[in-house]
């Protein structure tokens, strides 16, 4: 076994990256009146439930027949999942995207429908990665080997709740109902 | 033994890191929960030439006249763990201006802008993975953590690598900066040897003579075991 190089420590993205890093429509995968357009929204609170206004909100997923855009995928998709946007001035964020299919877990056993998100911010020294899954999955969630790994407690903060059309996942830096991060 | 496609090493500054005043309220306080890699993480965006400009690059070029300071050509590999180039990686980075200011907003701090330089820049690596920019080395600047607060002169990089799990936020440092023992954010990185791997050097063979000082700094992604490797394990 050659051992792996240490890679480059990670630093704060800090408060001035608006000028640089976020895209023109970087929240909309598909446009908001594609078939099948699921449109997910929330908010990035802190450890005084106020409203995280200086975030960067990322997400990638697989397309709905559950592959992704990448050479390791066995059918590599022509549908980037990739979205990137900037919090508000009230700490919100909004995706307008497709739902993704279910993809292989570790062991090949299914993974429910999800999506894998990075969220950075001054404050957030190392990017911070959760997912969403979908509320309506309730079979394929209970059967998630990710979620099955997580404390019963806990396993609603990776689950959007449905407002109307909307999908709601807000993202809990710290609090009662901090937000499950992984060490990806 | 560590059998994740890509093995986490553990590089990175901790959630929790007092000196760093922000992280009070925004670091999670709960521990990561360990995630086993699946396709989902091993796959990411693939972002080329698509997303960069002609002028991307050259940030003392994208107005009409020359930006205040003193030029610098920034320069380095993009690695994976192996030590092998990632090609065609979208490189992103910003910057203060010169005079240590950057152009938004938030930033409150006296010091003025500079109507020729914006501080954004994007650059895709080569087959040797190599980027390359052309800036004005940027200021120190002053922050509010505590008391005469002033943070190294840095640039600040976003690369993705091949995976989830491999995305990049940083910062390049220059050499003997006497501002790095007082730097919360630069000292939050444990390792020192890993902490040393953030500054850049001052490199002669990078400098265009009469017009530009070189720094090379060489950028390590996370890396993943080969696939022969996990044959001969299973
Ligand atoms: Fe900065």
């Amino acid at each position: 076994m050659t051992e792996l190089l240490r890679p480059t420590p990670s630093q704060t993205i800090g408060p001035f990256f608006h000028f640089a890093l976020p895209w023109t429509d970087g929240g909309l995968l598909v446009a908001p009146d594609a078939p099948g357009a699921v449109h997910i929204t929330g908010q990035v609170t802190d450890g005084a439930d106020q409203p995280v206004i200086d975030a960067l909100v990322e997400i990638w997923q697989a397309d709905p027949a559950g592959h992704y855009a990448h050479p390791d995928d066995p059918e590599p998709s022509a549908f980037v999942g990739f979205g990137r946007v900037p919090t508000d001035a009230g700490g919100r964020f909004d995706f307008t995207t497709l739902k993704p299919g279910p993809v292989p877990g570790p062991s090949g056993s299914p993974q429910a429908p999800h999506l894998s998100v990075s969220v950075f911010a001054r404050g957030l020294l190392a990017r911070l990665s959760t997912r969403i899954y979908f509320p309506d999955e309730i079979e394929a969630n209970a059967s998630d080997p990710v979620l099955a790994s997580v404390p019963p407690a806990r396993r609603a903060t990776l689950v959007a709740v449905a407002e109307g059309d909307v999908l709601r996942f807000d993202i809990h830096l710290q609090g009662e109902m901090e937000t499950i991060f992984f060490a990806v | 033994m560590n059998s994740a496609p890509y093995p986490r090493i553990e590089v990175d500054p901790p959630n929790d890191y007092p000196l760093y005043r922000s992280t009070g309220l925004r670091g999670p306080k709960r521990p990561l929960v360990p995630l086993a890699q699946s396709l989902s993480e091993i796959t990411g965006p693939v972002f080329g030439h698509e997303r960069v400009g002609p002028l991307d690059h050259d940030l003392t070029a994208q107005h009409g006249g020359d930006p205040i300071g003193q030029r610098i050509i920034l320069t380095g590999r993009v690695l994976d763990g192996d030590g092998r180039p990632v090609r065609g990686q979208l490189v992103e980075i910003w910057q203060a201006n010169a005079g240590g200011k950057y152009r938004h907003p938030v930033d409150d701090t006296s010091a003025a802008l500079d109507p020729n330089f914006s501080g954004a820049g994007r650059c895709v690596t080569d087959d040797d993975g190599r980027y390359r920019f052309v800036t004005v080395k940027p200021g120190a600047y002053t922050w509010q953590n505590h008391p005469n607060a002033w943070r190294p002169a840095h640039v600040h990089f976003s690369l993705f690598g091949t995976a989830f799990v491999s995305r990049l936020v940083t910062q390049m440092y220059f050499p003997d900066d006497p501002l790095f023992p007082y730097d919360p954010i630069y000292n939050s990185v444990p390792d020192d040897g890993d902490r040393h791997r953030l500054i850049s050097r001052f490199d002669l063979d990078a400098t265009i003579p009469a017009e530009a000082l070189g720094f090379s700094w060489d950028i390590v992604l996370r890396g993943r075991h080969a696939t022969p490797f996990e044959s001969q394990e299973g």
